[in-house]
């Protein structure tokens, strides 16, 4: 159970990273690269063992949610069983959150292991359908590379389960699990009002696991190597390792595989060494994340223990700081502007609420706020948090309050007419076309 | 057995006639959409939490059986 079959290397795989990206670089595995590296994928022929091993190896969904990949896994188990039905089998790479590029360059570099953990997931459930969705010109050519990647695949005869591949349509919410079935089913890719859950019925009905691209890439890691193995990075409470994006001052996005429980202080460092300064802020999480001082980030961990401190979560893994030349008001009232466009606008709340709060944002960030302004954007962000059928407008309204808290000093600045950013070019990610039809959801 | 209320936010047009029937349980923000208190309904709510239940013109207000 622990050791690889043939191929694999017999060196440091044990404790060393990174575990999912190749270490030769920026070279795409091939199946006979990847068998190389990790040998052939494991399959258990008993439905369930895997079950046992991800709860004890404690891995959580990489998506953003951390929510413990066995108890979903069982979920699915346990309706396909009540319900004598073969479920479906979901990688999720759809990564839509426009600061993200960690389940892009995963695919594009080491697809096989996705799909190794995709099988193994649809064998563990007892799945006879599975379905990568992703966007497939997000980075590079990705969609062509899963093609010829299902293709070596279906070549040596390796899955069991046939894959198919579906594309995401380029929206914010289109990773969101049930926009992500109802997209599949034909629909647009807006989210649906649970119950039941997708685990019990989705996919045409059938009980439906979906599970972040990277998550699976570590089931079929733990599947080779064991719970033992995978805790061996990470801490206690949030075991092994996890991709971030890391954004710094220079602009230049950088994935990289991060032990969980890593001192913040060494991620958000500039390059040249220097650590960020105390006027500075980080971004953790993205758009749906939280502003955090830089002051305060130096002090803290990379998992959610740790964060929960500052109300911040690890999410998908994003880390942005911003350069100093930057305002981050500016910044943020632009995220958020895209974040109302972004709004399927089905729940009351999130369409009146998100585009109010957006417009209140940009008062502050061009120095036109008025005397309620600020109030108005805390009664707004509290209005719309947990009355969505998605977590979308809470996710906004947490981002929202962080940049109040965070950048409260800025606020003050701008009342009086000025702002501490003297470049205005934009430096967060924001995707230039939002939705104006149903069409742009499909 | 206790029941709570659900509103389906997705089906929700802000009919309000749900904050007319039952508002002790049940607001309006500012858009007019219902704040729904989702503790148990006491028992001397019952009565008024079903009629606002089957008030709803589009079906978006529930029980749910906690």
């Amino acid at each position: 159970m622990t050791t690889a079959t043939h191929g694999a290397p017999a060196e440091d795989t044990a404790t060393s990273l990174p575990r999912l990206l190749p270490r030769s670089g920026q070279q795409p595995e091939d199946w006979h690269a990847h068998t190389a590296r990790h040998g052939r994928l494991p399959y258990r022929d008993r439905p369930g063992d895997l079950v046992l091993d991800l709860s004890a190896a404690g891995l959580t969904g990489r998506g953003g949610a951390a929510f413990p990949a066995h108890r979903k896994l069982s979920a699915v188990l346990d309706a396909a069983d009540k319900r004598r039905r073969p479920p479906v089998v979901i990688a999720n790479g759809a990564e839509s959150e426009p600061a993200s590029d960690k389940d892009a360059t995963l695919l594009w570099l080491a697809p096989h292991l996705v799909l190794d953990g995709l099988q193994l997931a649809a064998e563990a459930v007892g799945a006879d359908a599975a379905i990568l969705y992703t966007h497939a010109d997000r980075r590079n050519d990705v969609g062509r590379r899963l093609r010829q990647a299902i293709a070596e695949r279906v070549a040596v005869r390796v899955d069991r389960v046939p894959v198919r591949l579906a594309e995401a349509p380029p929206r914010f919410l289109s990773g969101q699990e049930t926009a992500l079935v109802g997209h599949l089913a034909g629909g647009p890719a807006i989210p649906t009002f649970m119950p039941p859950r997708i685990t019990e019925r989705g996919l045409a009905g059938a009980p439906t696991l979906v599970q972040n691209a990277e998550t699976l890439a570590h089931v079929a890691l733990i599947a080779r190597h064991g719970p033992r193995w995978f805790r061996q990075v990470g801490t206690r409470a949030e075991p092994g390792s996890m991709l971030c994006t890391i954004r710094r001052a220079d602009g230049t996005p950088r994935v990289a595989e991060i032990p969980l429980g890593m001192p913040l202080k060494s991620l958000i460092a500039s390059p040249d060494g220097q650590s960020a300064g105390p006027d500075r802020a980080v971004l953790i999480g993205g758009y749906h994340g939280t502003w955090v001082s830089a002051a305060d980030a130096v002090r803290l961990t990379l998992d959610n223990a740790s964060l929960a401190a500052v109300g911040a979560r690890v999410g998908a893994g994003i880390l942005i700081t911003p350069p100093p030349d930057r305002c981050g008001l500016i910044e943020t009232a632009a995220a958020v502007r895209y974040l109302a466009l972004e709004s399927a606008g089905q729940c009351g709340p999130c369409l009146n609420g998100l585009p109010r709060i957006a417009a209140a944002l940009t008062e502050i960030a061009v120095g036109r706020q008025r005397h309620q302004t600020l109030a108005d954007l805390e009664r707004w962000a509290g209005l719309v948090t947990g009355r969505g059928a998605c977590h979308h407008p809470d996710g906004t309204a947490r981002f929202v309050r962080s940049a109040l808290v965070t950048f409260a000093e800025e606020i003050d600045l701008h009342r009086r007419g000025r702002c501490s950013g003297t470049s205005k070019k934009p430096f967060l990610p924001i995707p230039r076309d939002s939705a104006r039809t149903e069409e742009d959801w499909m | 057995m206790s029941e709570k209320l659900l509103v389906n936010p997705i089906e929700c047009e802000g009919h309000a006639a749900c904050a007319e029937l039952l508002p002790e349980m049940i607001t309006l923000d500012e858009w007019g959409y219902p704040i729904v208190d989702g503790r148990p309904i006491p028992p001397a709510l019952e009565r008024d939490a079903r009629a606002a239940v089957s008030a709803c013109p589009t079906l978006a207000l529930r029980l749910l059986r906690s």
